[in-house]
Order: structure tokens, then C-alpha cells, then sequence
């Protein structure tokens, strides 16, 4: 834990933007971040901003290096094992985990039919592992790195569990929603520790960030 | 030559043993000045003692047959077993039994996340005394260890497990919905928790005051603040803690002491009193502890129950934490 101000971790990528704008709303400075500076390290009036990747959130915010973090809730659900204090959803950032497959295509229903197990490829093999177990089907995860919207398009996996904020590039890879997993936004995340001595602090700031969500 | 060893095991070396050695010491000595006397039990029980726990995180992770069939278990923590030793040894006798240890427990990891599996625990169990006072006096002798191990930063969370649980049946969740809303706040997802109280059934002002609720934790003001967003269970609840804390403030002891509503500690036996330890230099809990009738009870012995445990690595890493910024400012 850090002894001056609140140390937040905030994610690079999508919600970058979003995050930002928060927290001007919430009354923070964030000019700094909006430079083009390659630090990843700032130091606002009230608050130490560190940009990490939105997966690595969790991992510096359970072991106390950041007290508090914004990332997206999909990140909190596929790393679900990190103790972190969930206390707020934010709002932005809304995105839906899906199952996906070429448009027309019947491989998925086949998989199922024939060999009563499906391929699927993802970024997310806990989500999609408990999800797939939860609705008492076999499947056998293929975890990819980058753009999985490939996969299923060269024969990699039947289908693919992924992330979908509006659908284009599902729709420019001949691919369509078959189900819907889970509804994904920003949220705000405590470190345990930190969650208790420097309560004040923290709902402050969640007050602060709840106000402007709404707003 | 390298030979490797089980991941979350390791080998300790004669300076951090040295360091080790003086904490162990100077904790025992706190122990053991207030009456609690050392004892020590096997490494291995009987699956069937440490399944009585009923909770699935203190259950034995490794679990192995003996020569004739027998289940044994690898201890998971060490109130079990001294529930175990005092229905067996002390039935008899005049309470209240004071007792310590200095014990290595054994708990599943996950992989690749630098977790340990074997743990060094050092701990009190205050087992008989009337249940005010025994909280209380756990709470002062754990305020005693922390000073001896020079953490004077240190924070003790009080809390209540009952409150959650009478909350939730007083709203009328059935026992399904109950373990799934408490498994929310047992893993501090308070927004699954407000969303979970909505799917329940539950308005939508009673699930927002009730997620409220495990926010509050701070000095007496909380209980007051509590006040408002419940009934009947809060209230009982708050008057439990009242009792706690007003006899801490009587003798001196509540100065460190952060009353914590949302506290809920996942080894299934504590009832009543809960109690959680932090320090600022580390991001981790140093350990915990509570009242636990419900497992006297389970073991044959209707005795009010109470100890703590501290994780001796822990406590270990933010001493030298604390004196290195303690060097840093001086």
C-alpha cells in the first residue's frame, strides 16, 4: 500500500477514454494523461495515476501496489481467483460477452449433435469454461491470444467466445451472435487492505465516481 | 545441481530464520505472560475432525489413506484441532482453557501465483469465557502481539457473521439465494451483491441499503450510520458490536480497533465476533479470527469460544517493511 495519495491503476485500450473522462467528471486533473507522454507513471494533485493493461488491474490492485483500479468486469470475471473489493459499476464501457459463429454456418449445432462436444476458440477460456459447464455442455477451449474472430473462419474451433461492443467486426468477419454469455462494463475496484485503512479516502472517491457515472 | 521442491513450500535460510526465531519468541512470551500455554498437535487428523469445520475453506485439501484404510488429513488450520484437543483432553475441567500455538498449516494454492501451501501460524484460542469477554480479551492480547512484533500501525477489523445471514433471512431469501448473496460479500463484489439482493426479489431501496451497509466501517459512528438501513438483525447486530467495543473503549483497547460491518471471514465456523488484521505496508490480511461456538458445539462441548491466528510470514514481511520506512523517514 502507498503512504501519500491513493495510488489508482488505470487501463490502456478501450477504456482509456472513458476512464479518463471520469475521472474529469469526478473532479480529478488528467491532462497529464491525455499528453503523449510514454510515462506510465503520473502524479495528479490527490492522486498517483499508473496506465497498465486493463488485465493487469486486478494483479496490482490484490497485491497493493495500486490501492484502487477501474477495468472492465470481463476482466474481473475471467480472473475471478484475484481478491479485489468490487464497489462500483461504472457504467461506460458496455460490452457483451458472446458466443459466436459463421453466419449460416451449422458446425456449432453439429459439433453438439454429433461428437456431444464443441471446439470454441477465446480469450477468455474461465468465462467461457464456466459458462459452457453451467449450461451442462462439453467443449473443448482453444485459448488465443489476439484476434480470435479468426479462428473459426480457417477451421480453428466451431465457434468463438469473445467479446462484442458493437458487432462490426463480428458482422465484417461473416460472424453472428448465437448466445449471449454476460453483460460487461467498467468497474471500480478496491484493494482489500486499502479498502479498510484509507476508507475515507476510497468512498470519497467512490461517491465522487458514482456521482459522475450517473451524471 | 538443482532439486527442485513442491511449489508454495520453501526453504528458510539462517538470517531470515534468526528474524523468524526472535518474532516466534517474542509472540510465544506475550502468549504465554497472559496465561495461554503452548501446545502443539499432529500435522495429520483424521479427515473425519477436520471436516467438522463445515466450511468449505478451512476443509483439508491433501487427504491420504493410512496402512489400513483410515482417511487421513493434512491440518488446514489450527482452531479445529485445539477444538479437537480441549473436548477430548479437558472436557472435564473448570474453563476457561487458554491455549497457543506456533504451527505450520497446510492449504491447496493456485497455480503460478506465488501462494503457499505450507503456512507458519502463530495464534491464541480463548475457549469458555463468557462471549463479550472473551472477545475482548482475544482482541487484547492479539493488540499485544502486534505491539510485540513492532506494528504498531497495525488495524484490527471487528465484525459481525451474523449480521449478513440474519439480514438476508429476515428479507426472506431462501437458504439458495442466501449462500449466493453471501458469496458476493465474501469475495467483496459489492455490486454483484446489490444485483444479486435485486434478482432475489428484494426492492430496489432495501438492496441499495443493504450493499450500503458493508461499506460502513470506521470508528463507533458506524453504528449509528447502521442504524438506518436495517432492521430487526442489524439491530442486533449493532447491539452485539456496542457491547464489544464500548467494553474495548473501557479499558483502553479500542484505539486500533476499526468496527467493520462488511466483514465476512470465508472459513465457515465463526459466529458472532469476526475479526480481521491489517497493516499498512502490506496489501495482504496478516491473519484473523473470531468466535466460534458453533464448532465447540459440533465437537460435544457447549462453550463460548474465541482465538486468533496470524500468519507468521506475513506479519514477518511487514515488520521489515515498517522498519525499512522507518529507516526511509528518519
Amino acid at each position: 500500500m502507498s503512504d501519500g495519495p491513493l495510488t489508482l491503476a488505470v487501463p490502456r485500450g478501450a477504456l482509456f477514454g472513458g476512464t479518463l473522462d471520469l475521472l474529469d467528471a469526478a473532479g480529478a486533473d488528467t491532462s497529464q494523461l491525455r499528453g503523449d507522454s510514454r510515462s506510465l507513471i503520473f502524479y495528479t494533485p490527490g492522486l498517483t495515476v499508473v496506465t497498465v493493461r486493463p488485465s493487469d488491474v486486478p494483479t496490482y490492485v490484490e497485491s497493493g501496489a495500486a490501492d484502487i483500479g477501474i477495468t472492465g468486469k470481463d476482466v474481473l470475471l475471467e480472473q475471478s481467483d484475484r481478491v479485489v473489493f468490487e464497489l462500483l459499476d461504472l457504467g461506460f464501457g458496455r460490452c457483451r460477452m458472446v458466443l459466436a459463429a459463421q453466419t449460416g454456418d451449422d458446425r456449432l449445432a453439429e459439433a453438439q449433435r454429433r461428437l456431444g462436444m464443441m471446439r470454441i476458440a477465446t480469450k477468455y477460456p474461465r468465462i467461457a469454461e464456466r459458462y459452457f459447464e453451467s449450461t451442462g455442455r462439453r467443449v473443448e477451449l482453444i485459448e488465443i491470444k489476439g484476434s480470435v474472430e479468426l479462428a473459426p473462419l480457417i477451421g480453428l474451433g466451431d465457434g468463438i467466445v469473445d467479446l462484442v461492443a458493437t458487432g462490426r467486426t463480428l458482422e465484417e468477419n461473416d460472424l453472428e451472435v448465437r448466445e449471449e454469455i454476460v453483460e460487461c462494463t467498467a468497474r471500480f475496484v478496491a484493494n482489500r487492505v486499502a479498502h479498510k485503512l484509507r476508507a475515507a479516502e476510497i468512498d470519497e472517491l467512490t461517491g465522487k465516481l458514482r456521482e459522475a457515472s450517473r451524471g | 545441481m538443482i532439486h527442485p521442491i513442491p511449489p508454495g513450500t520453501r526453504d528458510v535460510l539462517p538470517d531470515e530464520m534468526r528474524e523468524l526465531r526472535r518474532l516466534k519468541g517474542a509472540l510465544i512470551e506475550v502468549f504465554e505472560a497472559r496465561g495461554y500455554g503452548e501446545v502443539a498437535t499432529p500435522a495429520i487428523e483424521y479427515d473425519e475432525v477436520m471436516a467438522r469445520a463445515d466450511g468449505r475453506a478451512a476443509r483439508s485439501s491433501y487427504r491420504f489413506f493410512d496402512e489400513s484404510g483410515g482417511l487421513l488429513a493434512l491440518r488446514s488450520d489450527m482452531t479445529v484441532p485445539i477444538a479437537r484437543l480441549v473436548a477430548s483432553r479437558f472436557a472435564g475441567g473448570e474453563g476457561p482453557h487458554r491455549l497457543c500455538y506456533l504451527a505450520t498449516t497446510y492449504r491447496a494454492v493456485r497455480p503460478q501465483r506465488g501462494q503457499m501451501r505450507e503456512l507458519l501460524q502463530a495464534g491464541v484460542e480463548l475457549i469458555g469465557a463468557s462471549p463479550a469477554e472473551g472477545t475482548v480479551e482475544v482482541i487484547e492480547v492479539l493488540e499485544a502481539a502486534l505491539d510485540a512484533a513492532g506494528l504498531d500501525r497495525a488495524v484490527i477489523g471487528l465484525g459481525d457473521a451474523d449480521l449478513y445471514r440474519q439480514l438476508l433471512e429476515e428479507l426472506g431469501l431462501d437458504a439458495e439465494a442466501r449462500d449466493d448473496v453471501l458469496a458476493s460479500l465474501a469475495s467483496g463484489d459489492l455490486v454483484g451483491l446489490e444485483q444479486k439482493l435485486l434478482e432475489a426479489g428484494i426492492d430496489a431501496e432495501r438492496a441499495a441499503t443493504s450493499a450500503q451497509l458493508a461499506q460502513l466501517r470506521g470508528g463507533k459512528e458506524v453504528l449509528d450510520q447502521a442504524r438506518g438501513l436495517g432492521g430487526a438483525a442489524v439491530a442486533r447486530a449493532i447491539s452485539r458490536l456496542h457491547e464489544t467495543y464500548d467494553e474495548l473503549e473501557r479499558r483502553g483497547a479500542a484505539d486500533r480497533v476499526q468496527i467493520d460491518l462488511g466483514l465476512l471471514r470465508d472459513l465457515g465456523y465463526y459466529s458472532g465476533a469476526i475479526l480481521e488484521v491489517y497493516d499498512p505496508a502490506l496489501g495482504h490480511v496478516l491473519g484473523g479470527g473470531g468466535r466460534y461456538d458453533g464448532l465447540m458445539k459440533s465437537f460435544g462441548l457447549d462453550l463460548s469460544a474465541a482465538g486468533f491466528g496470524l500468519y507468521l510470514e506475513r506479519v514477518h514481511t511487514a515488520q521489515m517493511e515498517e522498519s525499512r520506512r522507518g529507516r526511509d523517514s528518519s
